[in-house]
């Protein structure tokens, strides 16, 4: 593709808050290429999570261009937005944000309700997304019957259900311990590979450790962008199987986990 | 998302807040089970009167003779005898819309029977009465012509009669009876008619001959016909019409002056029913407003607990908004929440009224009648209420900011 899939350009985002001016984004350029797994590091109002809003198109930007997938998105009105949210991009989010009292497999079939996709289909395609998230078995169960990694698995399940091209995390890990934080970090390294773009914010450097480039981000600007090596997100021997929480009976591990039991 | 999803989230909404929603619709609830309690017994009380006027005949107009005037005492309408037999033909005769007349004059006689009497109010009448009364001839005949032209010694009785002097479904046709010291041959027996409008026994009836009463129980034909005269007008329109030719007929032939009072009375019975109509619909009307005052509160009873909901599930509404939700499928899902909220209170309501009805009908021994149609507008206002007063909620909803709605705590 010659178009990249993620194109900011001097993008600027300014909130109003009575008189005062907050200039989130001070002018923002920015390309991701399909397949690159994108770590966007920063302080608290570094303007990294106003970043985030832009590129999932949940806002819009004050001035400056905004492609994806070859689309403006500056232009696009309440439901284009909707659109391309449901289509394009998957998001998971640091508190999980499933509907509580459903169960995980109505979450997950969620985005394809709102495609459109017939309940058949969506089952199929619902089942198929959370056994690749290795939570093939617990598809009846409600997001308070699951742990916090298992929760954080049904969103990750949710978000890739709807075929995006790109996966938005938002501080997927700050609510995990270190070891489910690594389990989720090979999903989406396992996820990078089979071609989906993931852009995760984070403020953790260990966790950013796991994607191929870095952005940081301070004071509305991008400080710093560099490609790096990838460290493989391997999970630790378990120190108790309880501690493992579902992860232990998942049908399709992340590869790494293999490595990770030699 | 189609319809039917929308509508099992809204349903599972709902349910999740059983108590809740069912606080929420009570006024509703209530609403449509006044409306619905109310409407059947007021539509029974109505049917039972439309019917006892029925029974009266249809079209029907009574004529009765004047009053006595002396010395400034009146002494009321039909104390004095002042139409004759030339007036009821002439009324038959002269007047087009006038489809059929006939004299009715009355007299408490015993019946004497084989083994048991009854004393009975004795009509001397014409053939045409029982058409007048839409009264059928249940067994036997009714009395002919050729009776009243010869004076023939037959009765007719009704039900109640037949059944004091030969006993439940006999056959009285062909028997004798006395009535004073004068056999009779019973010819016919009439159908049941049931009570008047005041409860009175319309089969507690004997009909003879007009003429055999004048000679045989009032003692001798006179000039004057001493009862009242029975007038069906050809149509429900001509009713109106016939009274007013009727009595200027009458003041014609009794040589009223102009500025004189009428010597005798009309009552036009279709005007008495009418009447009573228009109570019932005023009554109605009445009612209604009750109800869509009740469903008002009810219906903003439905917009608070609406608006509760969304400020509730703002998270939710931000995570539907994040994955793909249009603000018209969030606006959809919580005016079918509030829709469903409604129509289950009109449904529940509808329940209630029928069980509150049927218990005052049998608790009272009151009439009552179930309308389908009243049951569909009840119902279908309660979804009205439901999508007016949750459309608010539900635009709130739609429009919220995803950001916002996300960070929501």
């Amino acid at each position: 593709m010659d178009d990249p899939l993620i194109q900011l350009e001097d993008v600027t985002k300014v909130y109003q808050t009575g008189d005062v001016e907050v200039r989130a984004l001070a002018g923002v350029s920015l390309t991701v290429e399909s397949g690159e797994f994108v770590a966007v590091m920063g302080s608290s109002g570094s303007g990294k999570s106003t970043l985030m809003n832009i590129l999932g198109c949940l806002d819009r930007p004050t001035d400056g261009r905004y492609r994806l997938a070859g689309r403006e998105v500056q232009r696009m009105d309440r439901n284009e937005l909707a659109e391309v949210r449901n289509h394009v991009l998957g998001f998971v989010f640091q508190n999980f944000n499933l509907l509580s009292r459903t169960s995980a497999l109505e979450n997950v079939e969620l985005p394809l309700v709102y495609q459109g996709v017939g309940a058949k289909e969506r089952h199929r395609r619902a089942t198929a997304a959370l056994e690749k998230v290795g939570l093939g078995k617990r598809i009846d169960h409600t997001p308070n019957q699951l742990s916090g990694g298992q929760q954080q698995r049904v969103a990750i399940a949710r978000a890739i259900v709807g075929a995006p091209k790109v996966i938005l995390a938002d501080e997927p890990t700050g609510n995990l311990d270190s070891r489910t934080s690594i389990e989720v970090m090979s999903i989406f390294q396992e996820l990078g590979r089979s071609g989906i773009t993931v852009v995760l914010v984070t403020h953790e450097p260990d966790i950013a450790e796991y994607a191929t480039r870095v952005v940081v981000v301070r004071d509305g600007l991008i400080l710093s962008d560099e490609e790096r090596e990838q460290k493989p997100a391997i999970v630790p021997p378990p120190a108790s199987e309880r501690q493992r929480g579902g992860g232990d009976e998942g049908r399709a591990p992340p590869s790494e986990r293999k490595g990770a039991a030699p | 998302m189609n319809p039917l999803q929308t509508l099992r989230v809204a349903l599972r909404a709902i349910w999740r807040n059983r108590m809740r929603s069912f606080l929420t619709t009570l006024g509703i609830i209530i609403g449509v089970g006044a409306v619905i309690a109310m409407m059947a017994i007021g539509a029974g009380a109505k049917a039972q009167v439309e019917a006892a006027f029925a029974a009266m005949g249809t079209n029907l107009l009574i004529i009765l003779p004047g009053s006595s005037n002396a010395g400034g005492v009146s002494g009321g309408f039909g104390s004095q005898p002042t139409l004759t037999w030339d007036d009821l033909a002439a009324i038959r005769e002269e007047i087009p819309t006038v489809k059929a007349a006939a004299p009715a004059m009355r007299s408490n006689q015993a019946i004497v029977g084989e083994e048991q009497n009854w004393t009975t109010s004795v009509t001397g009448t014409s053939p045409e009465y029982f058409d007048i009364r839409n009264w059928p001839i249940a067994q036997g005949t009714a009395i002919t012509d050729s009776d009243v032209e010869t004076g023939t010694k037959v009765v007719v009785l009704g039900q109640t009669v037949a059944e004091k002097l030969f006993g439940a479904n006999s056959d009285p046709i062909g028997h004798t009876v006395r009535i004073g010291t004068t056999p009779f041959q019973v010819v016919g027996v009439a159908a049941r008619k049931g009570q008047s409008a005041t409860g009175q026994d319309y089969d507690d009836a004997a009909f003879i001959p007009v003429t055999t009463f004048g000679q045989k129980i009032q003692g001798g034909l006179s000039k004057y016909l001493t009862g009242q005269i029975f007038v069906e007008a050809t149509s429900s329109e001509t009713t109106s019409r016939a009274l007013a030719d009727i009595t200027a007929l009458l003041r014609d032939r009794h040589h009223i002056p102009p500025n004189g009072d009428d010597d005798f009375s009309i009552r036009n019975l279709s005007e008495i029913a009418g009447a009573q109509a228009q109570g019932t619909d005023t009554m109605t009307t009445l009612l209604a407003s009750v109800a869509a005052v009740s469903l008002l509160v009810g219906g903003i009873g439905i917009m608070n607990i609406m608006l509760v909901s969304v400020t509730e599930r703002t998270r939710e509404i931000g995570v539907r908004m994040a994955i793909g939700a249009k603000p018209m499928n969030i606006l959809l899902q919580f005016l079918i929440e509030a829709l469903s909220l409604s129509v289950a209170g009109g449904l529940l309501g509808v329940g209630i009224g029928i069980g509150v009805a049927t218990w005052l009908a049998s608790r009272f021994h009151w009439p009552m009648l179930i309308q389908p149609d009243v049951i569909t507008v009840s119902v279908a206002f309660s979804a009205f209420v439901g999508v007016v007063f949750g459309l608010y909620p539900a635009r709130k909803a739609s429009q919220l900011d995803p950001i916002d709605a996300l960070r929501y705590e």
